[in-house]
């Protein structure tokens, strides 16, 4: 009888070019994805050591981190951040690279066009120099972040020298509750198993709320992966990835198309298979989820009140939500419709595509924002998702309610560029790190879904969507 | 990469669980296309009172008192102490630059994020996961020890204490060897080029949709 496989050992076995006998792989990459921040080093470190580049069409480039979401008629005005950009843009014409560059409706967040132009597929191996390159598990694939030395690696030799991780499954029983999304089941899930928890391992995500999940939502699952701890997480492959992927500009066409097809029928982990760690949540658990700390552990659902130290047990974590709640300019035991939102967020790797902003609009739809509201911005994930929604009228919803319609990047997610929040200011935002200082230095960080964002936009406060 | 050589170093302390690379290097300083230059923006919100931006001259700005890097000797530190899931967050290899470029050569905690972990061994580096109770231990001898030593010796795995008591430190075999050599992983792989294009010559006979 043939051994029981996970998808996870699956995948690395047709990519693991040969073994050490400790078990240290070497695996060979498909795809490449690179930016303008952690690549500039990489390519540096090639030249120095006066190597070239092992296979340049696995490479797709483009910069968004630092790429202004205004006045893009002006350029890049923060010089610094200007010199990354070029420096990615003149590596890429000297190396002969595809590149979205500023200006082409192609480009967008990373983790965001390589789906939209097909440039994942089910079964490969993904890299980016990006923890959230996890995103791409969604098809199947092998997807995680690596460092910059790693992105040098893969460059000069298409391998990265690894150990395989340990497998662990995620299974979300049942359907979720009408309006939870993934970003709710996502966050539920670090609520239970914690930012480490999947420290070490490969997450496979299983069950009917996650099967029933759209492509876009289940990248947001596998997007906030990293948050748990893994650096990878999957989604087997079904008709929902096949439809998905097809007729996409970097996807298979005519006949091996049937190829590809019949190879990724096998995109799933077998009857039997062991794992390292089994969790197992029940998906009718589960509520719009609000974050209301410094980590993305800290969340709760909006129908709770915040957490109170004093009920902690152990006294490291106890200090933890102390120094958290201080941070965050929150009381213990506050109920979330007494925390008034000073901005909101919408945009990121997270939920930055065509369904989030959907989602957003159907709430927002007919409403203005509060008057307390100081900025309330939509960033879309790419140049094609912002023409689609703008196609659906979309753009149109969100300015006459007062949102700012600004054009892709990463945007406030981390602020590299000018979108920031200001000390003291509170965030609604759908990206995906509440980390102190992230989105801004002193900026308070609250992680929901894109409907909670717009739900909070509107209310002023945080409030369960499904009641306004 | 230099090799790393057994060691003796100033100790120092952040009592915290779940420190994140947002935290170690904020993401202004990551606009750099250098690898150095980052240690004077180690935790950089944490080090100074007032906010930092690239190319300003740090040299002038308020630096908190109370952190533990700005006192005497802590800011030569060479080994950094800190609690669980450390460096969790983002890729930035930035994080691991920044530490070495301050003098950091060892980092201790109970765990670490995995991208940090494995971007560390790049760099030499060197993440030594002990056991929490061991670090909890050390906390406490860091807080009643001013000028709190420890010694660090790759070879036998061992970190040593002031009284010459050893602790013992898993390690990878191949990074081991790595890190004690100074090797470079590229050159390492480029030794296999020939196995890699086989590899491929096979590979996109089966899957010729991915050439
Ligand atoms: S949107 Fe945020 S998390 Fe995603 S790649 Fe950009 S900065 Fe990273």
């Amino acid at each position: 009888m043939k051994m029981a496989k996970t998808l996870y050992d699956k995948i690395w076995e047709m990519h693991e070019v040969r073994r050490d006998d400790d078990g240290t792989g070497l695996l060979y990459i498909d795809r490449h994805l690179v930016h303008e921040v952690t690549s500039p080093q990489a390519f540096e470190g090639l030249e120095i050591a006066q190597r070239s580049l092992w296979r340049k069409r696995s490479i797709l480039a483009v910069p968004d981190h630092n790429v202004p979401t205004t006045g893009l008629e002006h350029g890049i005005t923060d010089p610094v951040a200007r010199l990354q950009v070029d420096t990615l843009n003149q590596n890429c014409d000297k190396y002969e690279l595809t590149e979205f560059k500023m200006g082409d409706v192609r480009q967008g967040i990373v983790h965001v066009i390589g789906p939209e132009q097909g440039a994942t597929l089910p079964g490969m191996t993904v890299v980016c120099g990006d923890s959230h390159t996890s995103t791409h598990g969604a098809f199947a694939a092998l997807a995680f972040g690596i460092g910059t030395s790693e992105v040098e690696h893969v460059m000069a030799t298409q391998c990265l020298i690894q150990k395989k991780s340990r497998n662990m499954r995620v299974t979300v029983d049942g359907a979720v509750a009408d309006g939870i999304t993934a970003k709710d089941i996502v966050l539920h899930i670090i609520g239970v198993i914690g930012t480490a928890g999947g420290t070490g391992c490969t997450i496979e995500f299983t069950g009917e709320a996650i099967t029933n999940l759209s492509m876009e939502g289940r990248m947001t699952v596998c997007n906030m992966t990293i948050e748990a701890g893994a650096r990878a997480g999957l989604i087997a492959c079904d008709q929902t990835t096949l439809d998905y992927i097809r007729g996409r500009p970097f996807s298979p066409q005519d006949e091996t198309w049937d190829q590809a097809v019949a190879c990724w029928s096998d995109l799933h982990s077998d009857p039997g298979a062991l794992f390292d760690r089994e969790v197992v949540i029940d998906a009718s658990d589960i509520a719009p989820q609000v974050t209301w700390g410094t980590s993305p552990e800290m969340v709760c659902s909006v129908r709770q009140n915040i957490p109170d130290p004093a009920r902690e047990q152990d006294p490291i974590k106890a200090g933890g939500m102390q120094t958290a709640l201080d941070y965050m300019g929150l009381e213990a035991n506050m109920p979330f419709d007494q925390v008034i939102v000073d901005k909101i967020f919408i945009g990121s790797c997270t939920n930055s595509r065509i369904e989030d902003l959907r989602a957003a609009a159907a709430v927002i739809k007919g409403r203005k924002i509060a008057d307390s509201i100081k900025l309330a911005m939509v960033v879309p994930g790419s140049g094609l998702i912002k023409q689609q929604a703008e196609d659906e009228g979309l753009d149109r919803i969100f300015i006459e309610a007062g949102f700012e319609w600004r054009e892709p990047g990463c945007s406030m997610c981390l602020g590299m560029n000018a979108d920031q929040l200001k000390p003291g200011e509170r965030c609604a935002s759908t990206s995906n790190r509440n980390f102190e200082g992230r989105q801004g230095q002193g900026g308070r960080t609250h992680l929901v879904s894109p409907a909670m964002a717009a739900a909070a936009a509107v209310e002023g406060h945080f409030v369960d969507v499904r009641e306004i | 990469m230099e090799k790393f050589e057994k060691f003796s170093g100033v100790v120092a302390a952040i009592d915290r669980p779940n420190i994140d690379t947002d935290a170690i290097i904020p993401k202004q300083y990551l606009k750099s296309i250098k690898r150095s230059g980052f240690g004077i923006n180690l935790f950089d919100d944490w080090r100074y009172l007032d906010p930092g931006e690239p190319g300003q001259d740090h040299s002038e700005r308020r630096l908190n008192p109370d952190f533990v890097l700005n006192r005497d000797p802590c800011k030569h530190a060479q080994i950094l102490l800190a609690r669980e899931n450390f460096a969790c967050g983002s890729s930035r290899e930035h994080a691991v630059w920044a530490l070495m470029d301050f003098g950091i050569k060892v980092v201790i905690a109970p765990s670490f994020a995995d991208i940090f972990y494995n971007n560390s061994f790049k760099n030499g580096l060197l993440p030594i996961a002990l056991d929490s109770g061991l670090v909890d231990q050390l906390f406490n001898e860091f807080e009643a020890n001013e000028g709190y030593l420890l010694g660090i010796d790759l070879e036998k795995q061992v970190v040593v204490d002031a009284n010459g008591i050893e602790m013992e430190f898993d390690l990878d075999e191949f990074r081991k060897y790595c890190l004690l050599n100074g090797f470079d992983d590229i050159g390492l792989t480029m030794q296999y080029a020939e196995t890699i294009k086989a590899f491929e010559r096979k590979y996109y006979q089966n899957m010729p949709w991915l050439n």
